[in-house]
């Protein structure tokens, strides 16, 4: 019988609600001040333009550019046009999901509405929330890879792999997010992109330096974390499997890890949650995430305080949505 | 089966410490050979040795003719054909009982799952937990895990069997459980006693010889103190 699924009814001391009161009250305070101080300064709120930088509905239009009769409407494919024939020219118009709004035979001016509908479109903040989730779980894939494979590399006895291994992640802890940012724009991002474009290849966009930048710098930390949690594993398991026959390989892969995995789960958590909040420093190299969008609308909107919070809450949702996912996998693995 | 020829082990960390010292031993294959000795006499590492747990600094070790410090031997061929026990059981507990039985002959045995779960069945109902297949080791009592850490070690069909003090972690209540899954194995209890003290070999000879007229004052001594 699992215990937590139990309705457990707990008696409380009348203490308790008085302090949970007080919590309430605090919470009220803080709130309700920050109010007032904003009325004091008369900030207005308006808190219906946030909605706008989520998703738009946007008209979309198809209009001749002559003048003319439509001679016929054509549906190919699926996908209907408008013909307009002029004095001596002639016009194909596209429609794509648009509604028509002429029929056979109308007469046309430059200018006039062949067809038209309207589109729900994301929003400048939707974009940055998508491109900060984007960035964020790439990095986070690779931060895994690079963490684990450093890791273990720390662990080894091979001078060449441990102390790659140290150099690494002592010179990524070491410096701070900000600058490395910067050397992997600046200076990585300019040799790279100067370099392929000697050779006539194409280049490589910005946001795949902030990706890297994030990638390398959990990766130092992943590592640690990777580092610790296997060393945590009691010395007789690798005997035990190694005594059986196992291989290196065969006693990580199938006593060691699976183990030292479980332990890992909550550090893990913890930095990329990290990683996510540092990813808002990836606007510096002209990365449109969220906290860059933000900054954006800000100047245009009216609404500075409503959309900070948002802000905030954004990033909150994301963190929490996260924490979330890793508390259920180590449960699942607790239970197998 | 294992020829012990003169080894040496010394330990530098933390502090210099002389585990064995000029070792020489030679068991023939079907011999059960007891090694008893004070705590820190070397006993540990000279079973370690034997699969090269930890590696000898100077001699040779032979195990089946092999010699298992010659850098080209595949150390992993020669440990699946020596079982090991330990004091402390060892299981892995993220494994059931089974699992942990059929993992090793699965991955390096490369045995069939359905070979791999007969095998392991045959030997849990030796060992007398065959109702316990699908627990996880830290729901077996002591006596229950060692049980199973012998049948792992079985299961791989080993030449040879290395048992490092299996009963000191138990409870006494516990001992006899193990002690008889030990007695099915052995034809008897020791044919010969090897007496260690500091890294040595101080004494050799049967059960007999040991506890009626043994010579050196050492064994006497230990043997007054233990009796
Ligand atoms: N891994 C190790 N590192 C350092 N010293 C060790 C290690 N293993 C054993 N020793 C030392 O070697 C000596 C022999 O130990 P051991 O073989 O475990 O003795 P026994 O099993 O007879 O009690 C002891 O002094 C012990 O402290
Ligand atoms: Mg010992």
């Amino acid at each position: 019988m699992d215990a937590s699924s139990e309705l457990v009814r707990i008696r409380r001391e009348p203490s308790f609600y008085l302090w949970a009161g007080v919590f309430l009250l605090l919470l009220a305070a803080v709130v309700g001040g920050l109010y007032l101080a904003t009325l004091e300064i008369d900030y207005v709120w308006r808190w219906y333009r946030v909605p706008q930088y989520f998703v738009s509905h946007r008209q979309i239009e198809v209009r001749a550019d002559i003048k003319g009769e439509v001679d016929a409407i054509r549906t190919e494919g699926g996908a209907t046009a408008v013909v307009v024939k002029g004095r001596d020219e002639e016009a194909v118009y596209a429609v794509g999901k648009s509604a028509l709004k002429v029929a056979k035979g109308d007469t046309v001016y430059p200018g006039d509405l062949l067809a038209a509908h309207a589109e729900w479109q994301p929003g400048i903040l939707m974009e940055g929330l998508w491109l900060t989730l984007k960035v964020s779980v790439i990095a986070i894939l690779f931060g895994i890879v690079i963490g684990f494979i450093t890791g273990i590399a720390r662990l080894s006895s091979n001078p060449a792999l441990k102390w790659t291994a140290m150099t690494y992640i002592e010179l990524i802890r070491g410096s701070p997010l900000l600058v490395q940012i910067m050397i992997w724009y600046f200076v990585l991002g300019t040799l790279i992109n100067t370099l392929l474009a000697q050779q006539g290849i194409g280049q490589v966009p910005a946001i795949w330096f902030g990706v890297g930048s994030l990638a390398t710098f959990a990766g130092a930390y992943v590592a640690e974390i990777v580092r610790a949690g296997i060393q945590s594993i009691h010395r007789g398991q690798t005997e035990a499997a190694r005594s059986l026959g196992m291989n290196y390989f065969q006693c990580m892969r199938c006593v060691i890890l699976p183990q030292a995995f479980r332990r890992i789960i909550p550090p893990l958590a913890g930095q990329f949650i990290s990683l996510i909040k540092d990813s808002s420093l990836l606007g510096i190299i002209a990365i449109r995430e969220l906290t860059k969008a933000t900054r954006e609308v800000v100047t245009t909107s009216l609404a500075p305080f409503e959309l900070w919070f948002i802000c905030a809450v954004l990033y909150l949702a994301l963190t929490f949505t996260l924490s979330m996912l890793l508390q259920y996998l180590e449960r699942r693995l607790l239970v197998s | 089966m294992i020829d012990v020829r003169n080894i040496h082990k010394t330990f530098y960390v933390p502090h210099k410490v002389r585990a064995l010292v000029d070792v020489s031993a030679a068991v023939r294959a079907g011999e059960v050979v007891v090694v008893i000795g004070p705590s820190g006499s070397g006993k540990s590492t000279l079973l370690r040795c034997l699969n090269r747990l930890e590696t000898a600094n100077q001699g040779h070790i032979y195990i089946d003719g092999i010699d298992i410090l010659d850098k080209k031997t595949d150390i992993n061929k020669v440990r699946a054909e020596v079982g090991m026990v330990f004091q402390s059981f060892n299981l892995f507990p993220h494994k059931t009982v089974l699992d942990n039985i059929t993992l090793a002959q699965r991955v390096v045995r490369r045995r069939s799952r359905e070979e791999a779960h007969a095998k392991a069945m045959a030997l849990l109902e030796k060992v007398g937990i065959k109702d316990k297949i699908n627990v996880y080791p830290d729901q077996l009592s002591g006596g229950q895990q060692q049980r199973v850490a012998i049948a792992r070690a079985l299961a791989m069909e080993p030449k040879i069997m290395l048992f490092d003090e299996p009963t000191s972690a138990l409870d006494p209540e516990m001992i006899g459980e193990v002690l008889d899954v030990m007695k099915k194995l052995a034809r008897e209890v020791a044919d010969r006693v090897i007496f260690m003290d500091e890294g040595q070999i101080v004494e050799e000879g049967t059960p007999e010889h040991f506890f009626i007229n043994p010579i050196n004052e050492r064994t006497k001594l230990f043997l007054s103190q233990i009796l």
